[in-house]
């Protein structure tokens, strides 16, 4: 172990973590809504944002998937010093972890029972930029339209389909976080 | 300093309640099983809605805590004392100035903006209880949108009433899909449940947390030729006048005398204090209870 798995976790954790929560649950809430995140300083490639969430809502009960680039030592380390999240590949992960293209493809990931829609994967997709335009969302959380810049449009059209069963997803870039559960119509 | 852990739960169990309220929150209306913990103060007093609140509380928020709309009852000032104790949280009983408000069984009369939170004590959330006492049925039952049960319900309040008699805990579908529970408030508050403020729900007892997204569609449960009508004393209240809000019926005496009053305390006072007099109130002073 290298030591700086030790580092860059929440220097207040119960603070830290409720604020952290406020901002991940308006960015679920509000489909589009861009947050900040901060209180963490993770090992690349991770961003703030995506070791915030970690930090915030992983711990030994919620198995955890790497995907691609993520999956490093260093990410690892990290990882398992500040949450004890166990490690899994994508058909056990609660939590799932990398780039839209190494995340890839989404029939690798739970999506709930019919009894039990809610025992599905949360995505966190790194996306290289945040911003509110290209695709128009429409859905719970949201009064008319917003809109996300979104790596692609079919897959969460697809997803959203399935609803009540489905994957939710936050993407994260830097310091930033937004969401897109379920229930999000998206027009290309 | 205080002895507390911020907002009482440990850090673990916030976790837990949080992942439940994201779920909630990208499900509308589901109710997602949560492993709710023994809290100080008894079942049935809150225990799922304080559940709720320790895990979503930041330090900045300004709290407010209503039972039946009133902020001076004893399990609203219970719990607004617990969590100024645990959390460090500033109170307040104004609705505009509360950033997160938890009630029992009322949604303030004010309509809450997209900067407030709302968290409701829920004693049963499942809306088919009453109709099928199993659980492993009740699940199969919404997971095959099979809500007959919930109409034929609805359907002999009228051939017995006349009208649907359901007057609280009133039926709703959630986005066209998931009959919920809106806990025991009164149906008049069933259209204001499309608003601008996150809903969540937590029930202790029963273990189970929901949540409704800002402006997500609840449509209250009707027939075509029996539609759904929000209902409220008819009349004005005594103290301030106000014909729109929701009225709590008083006895004043053992002679038959009463009293109409606003449920909402603060809306009242509000009214009050800025010189709305009911037929039996008296000028507002600042200070009088």
């Amino acid at each position: 172990m290298h030591t700086e798995a030790l580092t860059g976790g929440f220097g207040d954790a119960p603070v830290d973590a409720a604020r952290a929560f406020r901002g991940a649950m308006n960015a679920m809430a509000r489909p589009g809504r861009i947050e900040d995140l901060a209180g963490a300083e993770p090992p690349a490639p991770l961003s703030v944002a995506a070791g915030v969430l970690v930090l915030t809502l992983c711990d030994a009960e919620t198995p955890v998937y790497l995907a691609g680039d993520h999956d490093a030592p260093a990410v690892r380390e990290w990882i398992t010093f500040h949450t004890g999240a166990p490690f899994a590949g994508p058909e056990a992960a609660m939590f799932a972890l990398g780039s839209w293209e190494a995340l890839g493809p989404l029939e690798a990931y739970p999506v709930g029972t019919p009894e039990y829609p809610d025992r599905s994967t949360t995505l966190i997709v790194e996306v290289p930029e945040l911003v509110a335009d290209g695709a128009v969302l429409r859905g719970p959380g949201i009064k008319e339209t917003a809109r996300l810049r979104l790596p692609e449009v079919a897959a969460f059209q697809q997803n959203a389909k399935a609803f009540p069963l489905g994957l939710d997803f936050f993407f994260t870039c830097g310091r930033q976080v937004a969401a897109l559960p379920r229930t999000t119509k998206v027009e290309g | 300093m205080n002895e507390y852990n911020f907002a009482y739960l440990d850090e673990q169990t916030k976790r837990m309640i949080r992942r439940a309220i994201l779920k909630g929150l990208a499900i509308p209306g589901y109710q997602v099983p949560f492993a709710s913990r023994e809290m100080p103060m008894p079942y049935g007093w809150g225990t799922g809605g304080v559940q709720v609140s320790a895990a979503t509380l930041v330090p900045e928020d300004r709290m407010k805590v209503i039972d039946q709309g009133a902020d001076d009852t004893t399990n609203a000032v219970s719990i607004r004392k617990f969590f100024e104790r645990t959390a460090g949280v500033e109170t307040t009983e104004e609705t505009g100035r509360a950033t997160l408000i938890q009630t029992r069984h009322r949604i303030p009369q004010a309509a809450l903006t997209e900067d407030q939170i709302l968290v409701y004590q829920v004693p049963i959330p499942e809306p088919l209880r009453f109709l099928e006492p199993r659980e492993t049925e009740t699940r199969k039952m919404h997971a095959l949108e099979e809500y007959g049960l919930m109409h034929v319900k609805l359907y002999e309040d009228i051939s017995q009433h006349g009208a649907i008699a359901t007057a609280y805990a009133y039926p709703v579908k959630v986005e066209g899909r998931y009959v919920m529970d809106p806990s025991p408030i009164p149906k008049f508050d069933n259209p204001k449940m499309e608003m601008a403020a996150i809903q969540l729900f937590g029930a202790g007892r029963e273990q189970r947390i929901y949540a409704l997204p800002p402006w997500c569609e609840v449509v209250s449960l009707d027939f075509e030729d029996h539609p759904f009508e929000p209902s409220k004393a008819e009349h004005d209240c005594d103290l301030c006048g106000a014909g729109e809000s929701y009225l709590d019926e008083v006895i004043v005496d053992d002679a038959g005398g009463r009293m109409f009053v606003c449920s909402d305390t603060d809306y009242c006072r509000g009214r009050r204090a800025a010189g709305h007099v009911g037929a039996q109130g008296v000028p507002f002073e600042e200070g009088a209870a």
